[in-house]
């Protein structure tokens, strides 16, 4: 690691202060950012701890039959305590080990925006709200592909807020190696609709697979699935799978998600 | 360097540290508390695992100056105070839940953390557990063996 120096501010407005400095970035549950500074594929002046900023931590259930988690919240502390959305919590409590769900956060994950990371299909698949220090941003604009968001520079997630819907279900089939997801599916059915998000398959990050979503409005079955194909095109193509059999476990896992809902 | 102060195994420490420097780098270079061991150093063995504030993290993943005013338990702690071995130690001496014991340390505190939020877990919550801990050696069998015997709950004893 190239050296830096970590500042711990208790306040978002010290943190926000603190990311205008160019070379400064955040840190959360360093799950992500520890490894990759050790590999030099980063070299901040300053990192800024969001963990001490008891304002970004916590669970509440919100207006409406919604759930609003704190940005530095921990993948743990989502699997025990969401209990108004189980779908999400069950999510929570299979990324990683528990090592790291004991550090990781959810701010950290939707900043990372991971192709094969599981909170994105969640935020994504339920229509979630992305709030910042700044504004709200819609789940649907928030994800710009690969490691890739809507983010600007020294914006912080401050909170995810979950509309609850009727029903929900994750299903990961996991890579065991690296423990992230090969290919997972996040269904969600709302009273105005059914949203399907896919994560770990396309080459542009998580997706909503749209023919999916439109099938399951008229007929929310896993026989309504069966005459689908997803595309293989633009899946991500490596030593674990290829396109097209990424593109077969989508619909694999979506059927699965809807058995389960 | 700043300095960052913590308590470790109940001991109150401290030292000077750079803003990389690990928890893991820490304990084993500043404290010469070694049983932590460092496998991959790339968040993916638990060889390092430690208890902050109650929950098992990485050591190689977090900082020290992050663990500043925490509760920090090492492999050290684990032990009895007359220094003979802690429960979940014996139990791993007893049904061979080690060979070269490098993954030793981070196993025993995730089986610790474990078995503090769940005292009879069953063999697949072990199992699930262990998920972030590698072991090259065992096979996993006789630590999955161990850790149900540390919690009280009959196994068939693998060596005696
Ligand atoms: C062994 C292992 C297995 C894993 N398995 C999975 C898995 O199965 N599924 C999965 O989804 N993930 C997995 N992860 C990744 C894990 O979930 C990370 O915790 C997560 O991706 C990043 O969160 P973090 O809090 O650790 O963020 P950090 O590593 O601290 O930060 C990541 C990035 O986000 C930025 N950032 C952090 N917080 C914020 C914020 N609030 N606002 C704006 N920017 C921010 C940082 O500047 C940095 O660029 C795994 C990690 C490891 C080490
Ligand atoms: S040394 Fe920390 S996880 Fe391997
Ligand atoms: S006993 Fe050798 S790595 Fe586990």
């Amino acid at each position: 690691m190239y050296a830096f120096d970590i500042e711990r501010p208790s306040s978002v407005s010290e943190a926000v202060e603190a990311l205008k400095n160019e070379e400064a970035q955040a840190l959360s549950g360093g799950q992500t950012l520890i490894p990759t500074l050790k590999q030099r594929l980063a070299a901040p002046e300053k990192l800024i701890s969001l963990t001490g900023i008891s304002d970004m931590k916590g669970i509440c259930e919100g207006a409406g039959g919604s759930v609003c988690i704190g940005g530095a919240t921990t993948h743990g502390e989502v699997a025990e305590g969401a209990s108004a959305y189980p779908a999400l919590a069950e999510l929570a409590s299979h990324i990683g080990d528990p090592a790291v769900r004991n550090r990781g956060t959810i701010g950290g994950s939707l900043a990372n925006n991971d192709p094969s990371a599981c909170y994105p299909a969640a935020a994504l698949g339920s229509g979630a709200l992305i709030v910042t220090n700044t504004r709200e941003i819609a789940a649907d604009d928030y994800f710009e592909g690969m490691f890739s968001t809507a983010l600007d520079e020294g914006e912080i997630i401050t909170e995810v807020r979950f509309p609850v819907p009727e029903c929900a279900n994750y299903q990961k089939f996991v890579q065991p190696a690296s423990r992230f997801a090969l290919v997972a599916v996040f269904v969600a059915k709302y009273a105005d609709g059914v949203r399907v998000a896919v994560t770990g398959a396309s080459e542009d990050g998580v997706f909503r697979w749209t023919d999916a979503e439109q099938a399951l409005n008229a007929d929310f079955s896993v026989d309504a699935l069966e005459n689908l194909k997803c595309s293989e095109e633009g899946m991500i193509e490596d030593m674990h799978g290829s396109a097209a059999y990424r593109a077969h476990l989508v619909k694999v896992m979506t059927k699965r998600s809807v058995g389960a809902c | 360097m700043t300095k960052v102060s913590m308590s470790v195994n109940g001991r109150a420490v401290s030292g000077e540290t750079e803003g990389r420097t690990l928890l893991s780098q820490f304990l084993r270079e500043e404290l010469n508390l070694t049983g932590t061991h460092i496998g991959c150093d790339t968040s993916q063995c638990g060889a390092c695992v430690v208890h902050v504030d109650g929950k098992a993290v990485k050591s190689c993943t977090m900082f020290a100056a992050e663990a500043e005013g925490a509760d920090v338990m090492t492999i050290e702690g684990m032990a009895n105070t007359d220094g003979s071995l802690g429960m979940i130690q014996q139990a791993f001496q007893d049904h061979h839940g080690l060979q070269c014991g490098f993954c030793t340390p981070g196993m025993v505190m995730s089986a610790a953390d474990l078995l503090k939020n769940n005292p009879k877990p069953t063999e697949t919550e072990v199992r699930a557990y262990l998920e972030g801990n590698i072991c090259r050696c065992t096979g996993y069998h006789n630590i999955v063996k161990a850790i149900m015997a540390a919690s009280g709950q009959d196994v068939t004893i693998a060596a005696e």
